[in-house]
């Protein structure tokens, strides 16, 4: 599903150039459910931002659901994030005057799907989130952790390839970031495939496969299920 | 194509901030109204004038006799040119694209010079060709105007104005009455209206209208006259028409080719023309400073939307984030750019001609000024021009809007 190889990005230039992947190799599978560990400056939030289309990477390719992902267009890179992922952030990011089901059924207005219709949609998945009381509450009258399983209704709404999470409990209580885990994993379950990067342990450990980065390199893989091939290790 | 997600974000923008919103759109409303009620003024004055036009043909013009200024052919300087029944004849046939050559005369002395029953009254009294009323307009409410029986059997008839049925004749039917001027009896044929109003038309309606010819006779003028007016025929120049007359005139009266004094002339197409000019001036000063104005508002706009732009940089790129493509975050800034303009524009639009219309109906219709007027398609090019300059207003904040990275969505605060 996800096929990194030889990637590599820096920031900056000439003498204060900052080399931040040096090559990563990283191949994930469909409906894996993978956390991305690594602690701060090891590179894993460009890790993220190349995975989520939001920045370019300077060499090597980037394979999503066997797209090339390189060289885009602005408009193409919309597209591809608007088909191919789903986003879930640390700070949620709803649109605060937007109330649950908008907030659920924008990336559908993106595809331009009736208003009607893609609202019909976005109650289903907050429903399936256990939400569906909420429908028409602003962000404002929910708690954190609802705003952000409105959050995984919305990155789940496009139905992508991926769901992209980015310390998706890091404004969470420990009870609340379970329950979000708890509807990873159900997701999950249903083939969806997960990459969630976090520098909790216990959150991490919730997941099927931990990539540990560190300087720009895969330093640590752990595989917790036997039905999974072993990925790529450093490169 | 109506799109709701769209107008319900521009409204909650816009709404969140309620001042500076209504001091951006004040700014091009200010413009917009500014444009409206200098054009309505200006365009009350071009009534006003037209309309102290309105009474005489514009193709026309007068010339009267002078005295000369140089001496020429065995004449001294200083003397009085005199025309005469003669000079109107060859005129007549000699000068090319004359529609009307109308002589005329007017009687001389002060003092009460027109009597009814016991009433009297001082007026203006001309003796005039059936012509002259295709030349200073008047609006005939009954009998008739001197006709070409009047001339050729020199009766005494007169055609009075409406001051003068009103002073002399109160709501007695002035036609069939005779009245005296200078102890001669006439018989009333017509009573006319002035196209002007107010003092203007009284002044206009204080005259007597007597047939040329009887004129002469009854007042022993003999056959001098004392000025002629005319009109040109169409595609024909009023000043070509005015050169050709002089120089007849000059050649037949002796007078020095280069006394241009010894000849008044007026021409009301000259007037005309100089005045339609200056309108058209005012009109682009107008348009200057209306710009100007509305230029100042529209770039007020486009630092507003800048503002609001960096302000909703995270929610741009949460967007981005979640698929939205360049185009559509520039189309809801334009929009939401362009509506701003046209509110404003819009509400200072029906303001302006509000006001405009009220002053139309209290302005005094016989003064310097008419009635100011707001044309229609001139408030439709200034709502055009509006769509325009919100549109240009909201470019650069668009593109700073579109270029915002998706990355914002993932930055923590």
């Amino acid at each position: 599903m996800i096929k990194l190889e030889g990637i590599q990005k820096s920031y900056g230039l000439g003498k204060q150039k900052l080399h931040v992947l040096k090559g990563l190799d990283i191949t994930i599978d469909k409906g894996e459910f993978v956390s991305i560990m690594g602690s701060s400056g090891s590179g894993k939030s460009t890790l993220l931002n190349i995975l989520g289309i939001l920045d370019k990477y300077d060499d090597g390719n980037y394979f999503l659901a066997d797209t090339l992902i390189k060289n885009l267009s602005e408009k193409k890179a919309a597209y591809y994030r608007n088909r191919f992922l789903g986003f879930v952030f640390q700070s949620f990011n709803l649109l605060a005057f937007k109330n649950a089901t908008e907030n659920v059924a924008l990336p559908l207005y993106y595809q331009k799907v009736s208003r009607r219709k893609r609202n019909d949609i976005a109650l289903e998945y907050l429903d399936m989130v256990g939400l569906k009381d909420w429908a028409t509450h602003m962000p404002s009258e929910l708690s954190g952790g609802q705003k952000q399983r409105v959050a995984i209704a919305r990155a789940l709404i496009s139905d992508p390839k991926v769901i992209l999470a980015d310390e998706p409990t890091g404004a969470l209580d420990t009870k609340t970031s379970y329950d979000v885990m708890e509807i990873f994993k159900r997701v999950n379950d249903a083939g969806k495939t997960i990459v969630v990067v976090t520098h909790e342990h216990d959150i991490a450990a919730m997941t099927k496969r931990n990539i540990v980065l560190k300087d720009g390199f895969v330093v640590d893989e752990i595989m917790k299920s036997s039905e999974l091939e072993v990925g790529s290790i450093e490169s | 194509m109506f799109d709701l997600d769209k107008w319900q974000e521009i409204f909650i923008t816009i709404s969140k901030n309620k001042l500076r919103t209504f001091l951006t759109v004040f700014g091009i409303g200010w413009g917009i109204f500014m444009i409206i009620i200098l054009l309505g003024a200006g365009k009350g004055l071009q009534n006003g004038v037209e309309r102290d036009f309105s009474a005489w043909a514009t193709n026309s013009g007068f010339f009267w006799s002078e005295r000369t200024t140089i001496s020429y052919a065995g004449f001294r300087p200083g003397r009085n040119v005199t025309f005469t029944n003669e000079d109107t004849e060859i005129l007549r046939k000699k000068i090319n694209g004359l529609s009307y050559l109308a002589p005329r005369n007017r009687l001389r002395g002060a003092g009460n010079n027109v009597i009814y029953n016991n009433k009297t009254g001082s007026f203006s009294v001309y003796g005039d060709f059936p012509g002259y009323s295709k030349i200073q307009l008047v609006d005939i409410a009954a009998g008739r105007f001197i006709n070409d029986k009047d001339i050729s059997d020199e009766r005494k008839v007169a055609v009075i104005g409406r001051n003068i049925k009103d002073v002399l004749f109160e709501d007695e039917d002035p036609t069939g009455k005779y009245i005296k001027v200078n102890g001669i009896n006439f018989l009333v044929v017509g009573l006319f209206d002035s196209r002007r109003t107010g003092e203007q038309a009284d002044r206009d309606t204080q005259t007597i209208y007597l047939p040329f010819t009887t004129f002469q006779k009854a007042f022993n003028y003999g056959n001098r006259v004392g000025w002629y007016a005319y009109s040109v025929k169409p595609g024909y120049k009023v000043s070509e028409v005015e050169e050709a007359i002089i120089a007849n005139l000059i050649k037949r009266h002796s007078i020095h080719p280069l006394d241009l004094d010894a000849i008044g002339s007026n021409n009301l197409e000259e007037e005309f023309a100089e005045i339609s000019g200056l309108f058209t001036g005012i009109n682009v000063f107008t348009w200057f400073v209306g710009i100007s104005t509305l230029l100042a508002g529209v770039i007020g706009v486009s630092n507003i939307m800048l503002i609001i732009v960096k302000e909703r940089t995270k929610e741009i790129g949460i967007r981005k984030a979640l698929g939205a493509t360049p185009g559509s975050i520039i189309s809801l800034i334009i929009q939401e750019s362009i509506f701003l303009t046209a509110i404003g524009g819009y509400v200072a639009l029906v303001i302006g001609v509000a006001i405009i219309e009220f002053l139309a109906g209290v302005v005094p219709d016989d003064g310097f000024m008419g009635p100011p007027e707001v044309d229609i398609k001139v408030a439709a090019g200034a709502l055009g021009l509006l769509i325009v300059g919100g549109a240009l207003a909201g470019i650069l904040p668009a593109k700073k809007a579109a270029s915002v990275s998706p990355i914002e969505a993932i930055r923590v605060e």
